[in-house]
């Protein structure tokens, strides 16, 4: 069934890791990622992966399940590879056949690359497998707050972002209803050519989009009962916090930036 | 009894359409009171509905809430805030995924300082029974329990009249007797004033006050024992009567003669229970 989707890939729990400040979080990521980026030795990435690791154990997140999120990107993560081995021009030749030639400097590099993408996206995994999809949405409007002042539509956007997700279950449940109500009329939905198949989706499509559209306009209709008037002078029932435990997570990060830069600078 | 919405003269017409689907239409809801709105589609009951809370605005005449002239957009706010609003698709006016986070929207859009949008939020999910499940996720919950989610989403504006366009057509008959039994409550318990708009009788029999309106105007008015006995004139409306008072005016019709006041089942059959006994 449609409906045993299961939305994002948040794994909901209660450590450490889980109660941080969203906010926290999404400055963390960012930071993570400036420190792979900064990482020039072996030993940068390997300090990188290791507090990836640490992250992972604390939150109880199995690596299995940070490995399987790289699936989908086996095939760029292979790509980069081969570009970088057989494409980095040098003379210092690790393999020379005809026209094949494979130098050292390239096999560093196609190494170096794929442990940097495998590493970029499981620790953004770590993120959305810690953080519910509604509290990084409430977490980015906050951080994206200072925009306001320079008319960014900041609540308005993320006001559309989480009416998305709410949105999700309850179209789906339509989309199998209307699949349901197709079938029953002898729509063949399953069979045929990709061409087919794809021709029939359009009449499962259509109602889809007309019921959606239905529902957005009472949505607002409501919306507009419950005296919505934009960003303008609203308050908020939860207030974010920032705890001990950001600052200590701050800290650790400063800590991994340092760590690697003096890793780099030292060529370990 | 002090009214808190007068309507005076109101006309509307929808743009480009030559037929009003309201004429001329004067009525006062009193304070605290609970007003049934009955009609067949297309009288205008639900369009007369949107007037209340400033939806539409009329074309002719006007409505007044609380003195407040609806058609006065400084108005805007404190009509909407002091008229709240359910529809029939729980589904379409739940716009947050945890139910709490739903209740707050209103409050929230107010500007109310956050300590007391929780104690609004905690009341009302305690008023309409639902505090217990505050953290679940909307899509998750029964057709009944979804529009008692949707009334205190309304009730958190702290609202003096509740305006329900048929609340329970979705429902099955445990989520309609779960939302007209809240609704019920709310206005003997709380003093809301509720215009309930429904198609069903025995739901427009628990109201002090049923309104019928057809082709744009009001046909009928009065209280459910004034309304219900009128049989003949209902059914020119294409409306139904009350499973009891149809019985009694076939019994009627058969050679009894039988009072067609009774409301309830119980009373029904006590009326039958004393006409067998003379």
């Amino acid at each position: 069934m449609l409906k045993d989707i299961t939305l994002g890939q948040y794994f909901p729990d209660d450590t450490p890791v889980h109660r941080l400040d969203p906010r926290t979080k999404l400055i963390l990521t960012v930071i993570y990622i400036a420190a792979l980026f900064m990482a020039g030795s072996v030993g940068g990435y390997v300090l990188v992966a290791l507090c990836l690791a640490a992250a992972a154990h604390i939150s109880h997140i199995k690596p299995k399940a940070l490995f399987k999120g790289l699936r989908p990107l086996i095939f760029l993560i292979v790509f980069t590879a081969i570009i970088n081995l057989f494409f980095t021009s040098g003379e210092d030749y690790l393999l020379h056949w005809r026209f094949i030639k494979i130098t050292y400097t390239g096999l560093k590099n196609a190494v170096v690359m794929v442990v940097r993408v495998m590493l970029l996206v499981s620790g953004t995994f770590m993120l959305t497998y810690t953080t519910s999809p509604l509290s990084i949405t409430d977490g980015l409007e906050r951080l994206l707050s200072p925009l306001k002042k320079i008319h960014v539509p900041v609540y308005e956007l993320s006001l559309m972002m989480s009416i998305a997700l709410r949105f999700i279950p309850t179209l789906i449940e339509e989309t199998d209803r209307i699949m349901s109500a197709q079938k029953a009329r002898g729509a063949d939905l399953e069979t045929g050519s990709l061409v087919e198949r794809a021709k029939a989706l359009l009449p499962l499509l259509i109602p889809l989009f007309v019921s959606a559209f239905r529902r957005a306009d009472e949505l607002a209709l409501a919306m507009e009962c419950r005296c919505y008037n934009g960003g303008e002078g609203r308050t908020r029932m939860k207030q974010l916090r920032m705890e001990r435990r950001d600052a200590v997570a701050f800290l650790l990060s400063a800590v991994l930036v340092a760590g690697v830069l003096l890793l780099r600078r030292f060529g370990i | 009894m002090e009214s808190v919405i007068e309507i005076q003269g109101l006309s509307f017409s929808y743009p480009e359409t030559t037929v009003p689907a309201l004429r001329d239409i004067n009525l006062s809801i009193g304070r605290g009171s609970f007003v049934a709105m009955l009609g067949a589609n297309g009288s205008g009951k639900s369009t007369l509905a949107k007037h209340l809370n400033a939806i539409l605005v009329p074309t002719a005449g006007r409505v007044l809430v609380d003195g407040l002239d609806t058609a006065e957009d400084d108005n805007l706010l404190s009509i909407r805030r002091r008229v709240g609003m359910v529809f029939q698709n729980p589904d379409n006016q739940i716009v947050a995924n945890v139910v709490e986070d739903d209740v707050a929207f209103a409050p929230e859009n107010l500007g109310v300082p956050s300590e007391e949008i929780r104690r609004r939020v905690d009341s009302a999910l305690r008023q309409v029974g639902m505090y217990e499940l505050r953290m679940h996720a909307p899509h998750l919950l029964s057709g009944g329990q979804k529009q008692r989610v949707a009334i205190a989403g309304i009730l958190a504006m702290e609202p003096e009249v509740l305006v329900l366009d048929e609340p329970t057509a979705m429902l099955d008959p445990r989520g309609r007797q779960e939302v007209m039994d809240t609704v019920e409550s709310l206005c003997r318990e709380q003093g809301i004033t509720v215009v309930l708009i429904t198609h069903h009788m025995e739901e427009a029999a628990r109201a002090d006050r049923i309104i019928v309106l057809a082709g744009g105007q009001v046909a009928m008015d009065g209280t459910p024992r004034e309304i219900f006995p009128q049989a003949e004139q209902l059914k020119s409306l294409a409306l139904a009567v009350p499973d009891g008072t149809e019985l009694i005016g076939r019994l009627n019709a058969a050679g009894m003669d039988l009072p067609m006041d009774a409301l309830t089942d119980e009373e029904c059959a006590s009326v039958i229970w004393e006409g067998l006994c003379h």
